[in-house]
């Protein structure tokens, strides 16, 4: 076994390694990455290469995955499946546009969309598989043992078919995903923006085929999607289109054949790249009287592709108003995608943003960086990471109940996504709003936690203290949000919130709040039973002076007079710290008030039952 | 007492460190662990324990507490590649077994 170098303190134990890679699943290319010794890097396979095309090919025996299935796209097309992601999560019916365009079979099974192929029907998530399991693969072999578990990107505008069908390629390649993580943030992350300067963050992702651009907000370490937008069907293919029309005006070769056009477009390709450093490239094209000899200039090329790259620009003005923002709301902007190589795109972005966008890590690289140093922090190999764990709940959810005191409803460790409910009720006759109060922490009294929101349920319906049914539920999602609504049930009346429970909480302010309510863990105990015995009597004073009112008549002065004393007692060691004593003065009330308790259900029976006779009832 | 490195340890420690961007020195050492009884420790360094030896390696510093020096005295620390992984490679004198693993061992 080969070490690596740990984070202070985080060595494993021997054949204990906490192994974690991240895995940016393309849509043409795909890559993984590792943290080893603190630096991100993606990892070669046996061939050498990082990036793997995102390509199967089914044989009637064999499955073949990168490089060697796609050099059969175009001679067994219809078994050699390219851009699958397109199709994850989707049912057969949002596919029919791309049925044109792919050059296989699609198929309806049950609805869902599939492939026909030598090998029998596929899905998407099965072909997808094999791509993770490949990658998969060259990750352990380079890290020396099975992974732990993967992140894996999806962009940000998946929906929760498709980031589930995602996961379930992952399980199908018996891989644990620890977490799917949003292709923009992953490019964040790679440029370490968690742990600077809060504000909006842009994205800009071109692509060979597609363009991405998305609005992040950084708020305390948590990354959120304020809006995205793009172009489907733009990207640095129509650049070398664009430089391939060029070369065909100088050479005068009007019509292609498919060998002249793969030359065009490895010569435009060409083109393109050297364009990235020098001013001016010649080339040579053979055409059908001989050869044809030409350069090509930076202007030349930046006028070729300009209306482009003003698309783009245009996409990216058109999500910022959507997100309701202007250029210079953004604090910094990542190129992600090898087209973003090109210096007039960096120079439109930058001029658009009206900031350096940056470029320094390998924009084809940098979502799978991203995605391995998310891995590497999740399973656990970073001490000191102010990326908080958003897997679990770190401290308990809970609602702050009659005389301060806390329910929890969502007790800390709870893996998310996760929902509770619980039922509560109303303390008074005809309350007809409830506070609801949602607090976080381990502490018995809401004074000892910390206040997340708190918002109002209006409308109940007035009835008797108790009769009303609230479902308070709380629901944290896959990122940690937090919603909890309130519905009374007879009415349906229903109000929520929404909030962020991680939002400025450090890992040693979580410790600090746990180890307060270990230390604290029996005052804490006596202090809830105090309190809970305070409630009780209040409710006690409250029901039995209500009884008073309505039906002192079914009293003799003598009673009276006893419930009043009792009811004095009972209010002034209530405002005491004599939890035994508080007991002790409702039980005696209680005891006190059964007659008048029994004398008033007999009056309400009689009084129902005036003017019936009993075969009615 | 002397612990040192190979030139390809030392290049990858180097570029380690300066990717971190902090930190003082790399930790070699052992712990009470593992099959074999003691297991091997490389930890990057950001504050030094009082117990603890620095042996200079030209701009690098090797960190080893007390303890741990008595049971990796004289090792040279390799950087190795094998098939597609790689990583380093304690060279121990002082080794008397190991877990097939190589992970942990006895003196």
């Amino acid at each position: 076994m080969l070490l690596q170098i740990a984070e202070p303190g985080q060595s494993a134990a021997p054949h204990q390694h906490k192994l974690a890679a991240g895995i940016d699943l393309g849509t043409t290319n795909s890559l993984v990455a590792a943290v080893r010794s603190g630096e991100a890097k993606t990892l070669v396979n046996a061939q050498g290469r990082d990036m793997l095309p995102s390509v199967v090919r089914y044989t009637h025996d064999k499955v073949i995955v990168g490089d060697a299935a796609m050099a059969a796209a175009v001679d067994d097309a219809d078994n050699t499946i390219v851009s699958v992601k397109r199709l994850m999560g989707k049912g057969y019916s949002e596919t029919l546009a791309l049925k044109d365009k792919v050059p296989y079979q699609l198929i309806d099974q049950q609805g869902l969309v599939a492939i026909n192929t030598a090998q029998g029907i596929k899905n998407p998530v099965e072909v997808s598989a094999e791509i993770l399991a490949t990658l998969a693969n060259t990750a352990s072999e380079t890290l020396g043992g099975e992974l732990n578990g993967v992140v894996i990107t999806v962009p940000a505008y998946f929906d929760d078919a498709q980031r589930q069908a995602t996961k379930d390629a992952a399980k199908l390649a018996g891989l644990n995903v620890l977490r799917l993580l949003n292709e923009p943030t992953a490019a964040a992350l790679a440029y370490g923006l968690d742990s600077g300067q809060e504000g909006i963050i842009a994205v800009y992702d071109l692509g060979g085929g597609t363009f991405d651009i998305s609005i992040l907000r950084l708020r305390r370490g948590v990354f959120e999607v304020l809006a995205t937008g793009g172009d489907s069907a733009l990207g640095g293919d129509d650049f070398d289109h664009a430089i391939v029309s060029y070369l065909q005006q100088q050479s005068g070769e009007v019509q292609l054949s498919h060998q002249q056009m793969r030359q065009y477009l490895t010569t435009a390709r060409s083109i393109k790249e050297q364009l990235t450093d020098s001013d001016t490239v010649s080339f040579s094209l053979p055409t059908a009287g001989g050869v044809h000899s030409g350069t090509l200039n930076k202007a030349d090329f930046e006028q070729l592709i300009g209306a482009l790259v003003k698309k783009t620009i245009r996409a990216c003005r058109q999500v910022l108003r959507d997100a309701g923002l202007t250029g210079e709301d953004i604090v910094k902007v990542v190129m992600v995608g090898g087209s973003t190589r090109v210096p007039l795109v960096r120079s439109e972005v930058a001029a658009f943003f009206a900031t350096q966008p940056l470029t320094s890590i390998d924009p084809d690289k940098v979502v799978a960086i991203g995605a391995a140093i998310q891995a590497n922090v999740l399973v656990g190999n970073k001490a000191d990471g102010d990326t908080l764990l958003l897997d679990v709940i770190p401290l308990s959810l809970g609602l702050e109940t009659m005389g301060g005191l806390t329910e929890k409803i969502i007790p800390r460790n709870t893996v998310i996504p996760v929902a509770r409910a619980q039922e509560f009720t109303t303390f008074k006759d005809g309350q007809t709003a409830m506070a609801l109060h949602v607090v976080q922490g381990e502490r018995e009294l809401v004074d000892d936690c910390r206040s997340l929101a708190r918002f109002e349920l209006r409308g109940i319906p007035p009835m008797p203290a108790g009769g009303a049914h609230i479902r308070v539920t709380f629901q944290v999602d896959a990122d940690g949000l937090l919603s909890v609504t309130a519905q009374e049930k007879s009415s349906g009346v229903q109000a929520n919130i929404q909030v962020k429970p991680s939002y400025g909480l450090s890992d040693d302010q979580v410790a600090t709040m746990l180890k307060s309510s270990m230390q604290y863990a029996r005052q804490d105990m006596q202090l809830r039973l105090l309190r809970e015995q305070q409630v009780e009597a209040e409710r006690v004073l409250e029901a039995v002076s209500q009884a008073l009112k309505a039906d002192a008549a079914l009293l003799s002065a003598q009673e009276h007079t006893d419930i009043n004393q009792a009811l004095a007692e009972l209010a002034r060691v209530k405002q005491g710290d004599d939890t035994a004593a508080i007991k002790a003065a409702i039980e005696h009330t209680n005891h006190l008030t059964d007659d008048f308790a029994a004398r008033r259900m007999d009056q309400s029976v009689r009084s129902a039952l005036t003017g019936h006779n009993v075969d009615e009832v | 007492m002397a612990i040192s490195m190979t030139t390809a340890a030392a290049e990858r420690v180097r570029s380690f460190m300066q990717n971190r961007g902090k930190g003082v020195g790399l930790r070699v050492g052992v712990k009470t662990t593992g099959c074999s009884g003691l297991a091997y420790v490389l930890e990057f360094v950001d504050t030094l324990n009082d117990d603890d030896e620095v042996f200079e390696h030209d701009d690098l510093k090797l960190i080893v507490d007390g303890k741990s020096l008595v049971y990796i005295d004289g090792t040279q620390l390799d950087f190795v590649k094998e098939g597609l992984n790689e990583g380093f490679k304690f060279n121990n004198p002082n080794v008397n077994g190991e877990c097939g693993c190589g992970e942990s061992f006895t003196v």
